[in-house]
Protein backbone atom coordinates (compact mmCIF):
# COMPACT_ATOMS: atom_id res chain seq x y z
CA UNK A 1 0.00 0.00 0.00
CA UNK A 2 1.12 3.70 -0.18
CA UNK A 3 1.62 3.96 3.43
CA UNK A 4 5.58 2.73 2.71
CA UNK A 5 6.32 6.25 2.79
CA UNK A 6 5.06 6.51 6.74
CA UNK A 7 6.96 3.50 7.72
CA UNK A 8 10.28 4.95 5.73
CA UNK A 9 9.87 8.23 7.88
CA UNK A 10 10.42 6.14 11.21
CA UNK A 11 13.19 4.46 9.79
CA UNK A 12 16.78 6.81 11.44
CA UNK A 13 19.02 5.86 8.55
CA UNK A 14 16.51 7.08 5.51
CA UNK A 15 15.47 10.34 8.01
CA UNK A 16 19.29 11.19 8.29
CA UNK A 17 20.02 10.76 4.74
CA UNK A 18 16.83 12.07 2.94
CA UNK A 19 17.11 15.16 5.74
CA UNK A 20 20.64 15.61 4.86
CA UNK A 21 19.80 15.80 1.09
CA UNK A 22 17.12 18.10 1.95
CA UNK A 23 18.31 20.85 3.87
CA UNK A 24 20.17 23.05 0.98
CA UNK A 25 16.52 22.58 -1.21
CA UNK A 26 14.83 24.41 1.76
CA UNK A 27 17.78 26.35 3.23
CA UNK A 28 18.62 28.43 -0.36
CA UNK A 29 14.93 29.18 -1.63
CA UNK A 30 14.36 30.29 2.26
CA UNK A 31 17.52 32.79 2.08
CA UNK A 32 16.58 34.14 -1.47
CA UNK A 33 13.03 34.95 -0.11
CA UNK A 34 14.23 36.60 2.81
CA UNK A 35 16.49 38.89 1.50
CA UNK A 36 13.96 39.79 -1.20
CA UNK A 37 11.21 40.31 1.40
CA UNK A 38 13.87 42.48 3.52
CA UNK A 39 14.37 44.78 0.67
CA UNK A 40 10.56 44.66 -0.27
CA UNK A 41 9.47 45.30 3.11
CA UNK A 42 12.39 48.24 3.92
CA UNK A 43 12.49 49.62 0.89
CA UNK A 44 9.91 48.71 -1.66
CA UNK A 45 6.72 48.98 0.57
CA UNK A 46 5.54 52.73 0.52
CA UNK A 47 4.99 54.10 4.21
CA UNK A 48 1.39 52.96 5.98
CA UNK A 49 -0.70 56.10 6.42
CA UNK A 50 -1.17 56.21 9.76
CA UNK A 51 2.15 54.83 11.21
CA UNK A 52 4.39 55.73 8.58
CA UNK A 53 7.64 53.97 8.88
CA UNK A 54 7.22 52.67 12.25
CA UNK A 55 4.88 49.77 10.29
CA UNK A 56 7.94 48.18 8.78
CA UNK A 57 8.56 46.05 12.37
CA UNK A 58 5.68 43.93 10.36
CA UNK A 59 8.04 42.42 7.99
CA UNK A 60 9.90 40.63 11.01
CA UNK A 61 7.24 40.52 13.72
CA UNK A 62 4.61 38.84 11.41
CA UNK A 63 6.89 36.05 10.52
CA UNK A 64 8.06 35.80 13.86
CA UNK A 65 5.21 35.61 15.73
CA UNK A 66 3.21 33.08 12.77
CA UNK A 67 6.61 31.21 13.48
CA UNK A 68 6.14 30.85 17.23
CA UNK A 69 2.87 29.10 16.27
CA UNK A 70 3.44 26.92 13.43
CA UNK A 71 6.71 25.57 15.14
CA UNK A 72 4.48 25.09 18.52
CA UNK A 73 1.90 23.03 16.24
CA UNK A 74 4.09 21.21 14.32
CA UNK A 75 6.08 20.26 17.83
CA UNK A 76 2.67 19.05 19.65
CA UNK A 77 1.70 16.82 16.13
CA UNK A 78 5.04 15.29 15.79
CA UNK A 79 4.69 14.91 20.07
CA UNK A 80 1.09 13.18 19.07
CA UNK A 81 2.76 10.91 16.36
CA UNK A 82 5.52 9.93 18.90
CA UNK A 83 3.06 9.06 21.57
CA UNK A 84 0.70 7.38 19.36
CA UNK A 85 3.02 5.58 17.38
CA UNK A 86 5.45 5.20 19.29
CA UNK A 87 7.64 6.46 16.71
CA UNK A 88 11.59 7.99 17.98
CA UNK A 89 11.60 9.84 14.85
CA UNK A 90 8.51 11.98 15.66
CA UNK A 91 9.71 12.81 19.41
CA UNK A 92 13.00 13.55 17.30
CA UNK A 93 11.45 16.01 15.52
CA UNK A 94 9.06 17.37 18.50
CA UNK A 95 12.36 18.00 20.71
CA UNK A 96 13.81 19.61 17.69
CA UNK A 97 11.29 22.40 17.54
CA UNK A 98 11.29 23.45 21.19
CA UNK A 99 14.55 25.44 20.89
CA UNK A 100 13.65 26.97 17.49
CA UNK A 101 10.08 28.20 18.28
CA UNK A 102 10.90 29.19 21.59
CA UNK A 103 13.70 31.77 20.20
CA UNK A 104 11.00 33.09 17.46
CA UNK A 105 8.42 33.41 20.54
CA UNK A 106 11.02 35.86 21.85
CA UNK A 107 11.48 37.72 18.68
CA UNK A 108 7.96 38.09 18.23
CA UNK A 109 7.40 39.51 22.03
CA UNK A 110 10.75 41.83 21.57
CA UNK A 111 9.83 43.50 18.32
CA UNK A 112 5.77 43.64 19.25
CA UNK A 113 6.92 45.46 22.50
CA UNK A 114 9.09 47.64 20.52
CA UNK A 115 6.23 47.93 17.90
CA UNK A 116 3.94 48.63 20.94
CA UNK A 117 6.11 51.78 22.52
CA UNK A 118 5.65 54.35 19.29
CA UNK A 119 1.97 53.24 18.72
CA UNK A 120 0.30 52.33 21.93
CA UNK A 121 2.65 54.24 23.88
CA UNK A 122 3.51 51.29 26.52
CA UNK A 123 6.08 48.32 25.90
CA UNK A 124 4.35 45.82 27.31
CA UNK A 125 0.22 45.25 28.40
CA UNK A 126 -1.41 42.62 29.95
CA UNK A 127 -3.38 41.88 26.74
CA UNK A 128 -5.51 38.74 25.67
CA UNK A 129 -2.51 38.74 22.72
CA UNK A 130 0.51 39.62 24.73
CA UNK A 131 -0.33 37.40 27.72
CA UNK A 132 -1.12 34.35 25.46
CA UNK A 133 1.91 34.83 23.50
CA UNK A 134 4.02 35.19 26.90
CA UNK A 135 2.75 32.01 28.01
CA UNK A 136 4.00 30.20 24.60
CA UNK A 137 6.95 31.50 25.86
CA UNK A 138 6.52 29.29 29.07
CA UNK A 139 5.13 26.03 27.56
CA UNK A 140 8.37 26.06 25.28
CA UNK A 141 10.63 26.80 27.88
CA UNK A 142 8.09 23.95 30.19
CA UNK A 143 8.76 21.58 27.61
CA UNK A 144 12.57 22.06 27.27
CA UNK A 145 13.07 22.25 31.38
CA UNK A 146 11.11 19.13 31.34
CA UNK A 147 12.81 16.90 28.67
CA UNK A 148 16.02 17.68 30.45
CA UNK A 149 14.99 16.76 34.05
CA UNK A 150 14.92 13.17 32.71
CA UNK A 151 17.69 11.11 31.96
CA UNK A 152 16.35 8.51 29.99
CA UNK A 153 15.29 9.63 27.05
CA UNK A 154 12.26 7.29 26.17
CA UNK A 155 10.59 8.71 29.49
CA UNK A 156 11.96 12.50 28.42
CA UNK A 157 9.80 11.92 25.34
CA UNK A 158 6.73 10.39 26.12
CA UNK A 159 6.04 12.93 29.68
CA UNK A 160 7.40 16.05 27.27
CA UNK A 161 4.64 15.10 24.64
CA UNK A 162 2.09 14.93 26.85
CA UNK A 163 2.98 18.95 27.58
CA UNK A 164 3.20 19.58 24.32
CA UNK A 165 0.00 18.36 23.58
CA UNK A 166 -2.19 19.70 26.19
CA UNK A 167 -0.31 23.24 25.75
CA UNK A 168 -1.68 23.35 22.18
CA UNK A 169 -4.93 24.62 23.34
CA UNK A 170 -2.98 27.76 23.39
CA UNK A 171 -2.32 28.07 19.88
CA UNK A 172 -5.93 29.11 18.86
CA UNK A 173 -6.35 30.83 21.77
CA UNK A 174 -3.78 33.28 20.51
CA UNK A 175 -5.17 33.07 17.22
CA UNK A 176 -8.26 34.38 18.12
CA UNK A 177 -7.58 36.40 20.87
CA UNK A 178 -7.77 39.72 18.67
CA UNK A 179 -11.34 38.93 17.86
CA UNK A 180 -12.59 37.50 21.07
CA UNK A 181 -11.75 39.61 23.45
CA UNK A 182 -11.16 43.74 23.83
CA UNK A 183 -7.20 43.81 22.57
CA UNK A 184 -4.67 46.77 21.76
CA UNK A 185 -3.46 44.65 19.16
CA UNK A 186 -4.59 44.55 15.71
CA UNK A 187 -6.65 42.31 13.88
CA UNK A 188 -4.89 39.72 11.51
CA UNK A 189 -4.67 41.92 8.19
CA UNK A 190 -3.47 39.03 6.10
CA UNK A 191 -4.29 35.52 7.91
CA UNK A 192 -8.35 36.51 7.42
CA UNK A 193 -10.66 35.45 4.96
CA UNK A 194 -11.18 37.40 1.99
CA UNK A 195 -8.71 40.15 0.39
CA UNK A 196 -6.18 41.51 2.84
CA UNK A 197 -6.59 44.86 3.60
CA UNK A 198 -3.17 46.53 2.35
CA UNK A 199 -1.49 47.31 -1.01
CA UNK A 200 -0.03 44.57 -2.91
CA UNK A 201 3.53 46.46 -2.83
CA UNK A 202 3.19 45.96 1.19
CA UNK A 203 1.97 42.23 1.24
CA UNK A 204 4.09 40.91 -0.97
CA UNK A 205 7.43 41.34 1.31
CA UNK A 206 5.50 40.15 4.10
CA UNK A 207 4.12 36.76 2.28
CA UNK A 208 8.05 36.48 1.07
CA UNK A 209 8.82 36.61 4.63
CA UNK A 210 6.20 34.32 5.81
CA UNK A 211 7.23 32.15 2.92
CA UNK A 212 10.99 32.34 3.69
CA UNK A 213 10.30 31.61 7.69
CA UNK A 214 8.50 28.59 7.22
CA UNK A 215 11.22 27.17 4.68
CA UNK A 216 13.79 28.29 7.58
CA UNK A 217 11.78 26.75 10.12
CA UNK A 218 11.93 23.56 7.73
CA UNK A 219 16.00 23.36 7.25
CA UNK A 220 16.44 24.20 10.79
CA UNK A 221 14.47 21.23 11.71
CA UNK A 222 16.31 19.21 9.02
CA UNK A 223 19.74 19.96 10.54
CA UNK A 224 18.10 19.38 14.24
CA UNK A 225 16.33 16.08 13.35
CA UNK A 226 19.28 14.81 11.72
CA UNK A 227 21.57 15.49 15.27
CA UNK A 228 18.95 14.51 17.03
CA UNK A 229 18.23 11.15 15.07
CA UNK A 230 21.78 10.37 15.66
CA UNK A 231 22.37 10.68 19.32
CA UNK A 232 19.47 8.34 19.56
CA UNK A 233 20.92 5.27 17.78
CA UNK A 234 24.51 5.32 18.74
CA UNK A 235 25.14 2.24 18.22
CA UNK A 236 23.48 1.06 15.27
CA UNK A 237 25.67 0.02 12.19
CA UNK A 238 23.86 2.81 10.13
CA UNK A 239 25.26 4.89 12.04
CA UNK A 240 29.40 3.90 10.58
CA UNK A 241 27.65 3.66 7.36
CA UNK A 242 26.54 7.52 7.25
CA UNK A 243 29.79 8.94 8.92
CA UNK A 244 31.98 7.27 6.77
CA UNK A 245 34.06 10.30 5.49
CA UNK B 1 20.68 57.58 2.92
CA UNK B 2 20.07 59.48 5.92
CA UNK B 3 16.55 59.18 5.40
CA UNK B 4 16.16 55.83 5.21
CA UNK B 5 18.10 55.59 8.28
CA UNK B 6 15.93 57.62 10.05
CA UNK B 7 12.71 55.57 9.21
CA UNK B 8 10.92 58.71 9.79
CA UNK B 9 11.46 59.07 13.27
CA UNK B 10 10.87 55.45 14.36
CA UNK B 11 14.20 54.00 13.63
CA UNK B 12 15.20 53.68 17.86
CA UNK B 13 12.01 51.12 17.48
CA UNK B 14 12.74 49.76 13.46
CA UNK B 15 16.42 48.84 13.43
CA UNK B 16 16.51 47.10 17.12
CA UNK B 17 13.62 45.00 15.75
CA UNK B 18 15.44 44.18 12.58
CA UNK B 19 18.48 43.34 14.75
CA UNK B 20 16.78 41.30 17.18
CA UNK B 21 15.08 39.32 14.60
CA UNK B 22 18.01 39.05 12.43
CA UNK B 23 20.06 37.59 15.55
CA UNK B 24 17.68 35.01 16.33
CA UNK B 25 17.93 33.45 13.16
CA UNK B 26 21.40 33.39 13.04
CA UNK B 27 21.52 32.11 16.56
CA UNK B 28 19.49 29.44 15.24
CA UNK B 29 21.94 28.36 12.25
CA UNK B 30 24.71 28.31 14.93
CA UNK B 31 22.68 26.41 17.14
CA UNK B 32 21.59 23.54 14.72
CA UNK B 33 24.61 23.10 12.98
CA UNK B 34 26.28 22.45 16.79
CA UNK B 35 23.84 20.04 17.98
CA UNK B 36 24.67 17.94 14.24
CA UNK B 37 28.28 18.27 15.14
CA UNK B 38 28.62 17.42 18.21
CA UNK B 39 26.21 14.57 17.75
CA UNK B 40 28.45 13.51 14.78
CA UNK B 41 31.13 13.61 17.52
CA UNK B 42 29.85 11.72 19.98
CA UNK B 43 28.61 8.95 17.86
CA UNK B 44 31.62 8.19 16.29
CA UNK B 45 33.45 8.35 19.55
CA UNK B 46 30.62 5.86 20.79
CA UNK B 47 31.55 3.44 17.65
CA UNK B 48 35.07 3.87 18.69
CA UNK B 49 34.92 2.71 22.43
CA UNK B 50 31.89 0.39 22.80
CA UNK B 51 30.70 0.40 18.94
CA UNK B 52 32.57 -3.58 18.04
CA UNK B 53 30.05 -5.26 20.38
CA UNK B 54 27.40 -3.07 19.96
CA UNK B 55 27.69 -3.40 16.25
CA UNK B 56 28.41 -7.50 16.49
CA UNK B 57 25.35 -7.37 18.60
CA UNK B 58 22.74 -5.39 16.10
CA UNK B 59 24.26 -7.39 13.05
CA UNK B 60 24.08 -11.20 14.84
CA UNK B 61 20.53 -9.73 15.89
CA UNK B 62 19.61 -8.86 12.38
CA UNK B 63 20.96 -12.37 10.73
CA UNK B 64 19.23 -14.49 13.29
CA UNK B 65 16.30 -12.64 12.21
CA UNK B 66 16.57 -12.98 8.56
CA UNK B 67 17.27 -16.34 9.04
CA UNK B 68 14.05 -16.72 11.30
CA UNK B 69 12.67 -14.95 8.54
CA UNK B 70 13.85 -17.39 5.55
CA UNK B 71 12.70 -20.60 7.80
CA UNK B 72 8.95 -19.36 7.81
Amino acid sequence: MAWTWFHRLASPPHVYRVAGRLTPWLAWPAAVLIVAGLIGGLVLAPPDYQQGEGYRILYVHAPSAWMSLLVYTTMAVAAGVGLIWRMKVAHAVAASCAPIGASFTVAALVTGSLWGAPMWGTYWQWDPRLTSELILLFLYLGYMGLRSAFDDLQRADRVSAVLAIVGVVNVPIIHYSVVWWNSLHQAPSLMRLGKPDMPASMFVPLLMMLAGFTLFFGALLLVRVRGEVLSRERAATWIREALRP
Amino acid sequence: MKAFLDMGGYAAYVWPSYAVTLAVMALNIVWARRLLKRSRKEALHKIAIGGKEAIGRTEETRRAETIGGAEQ
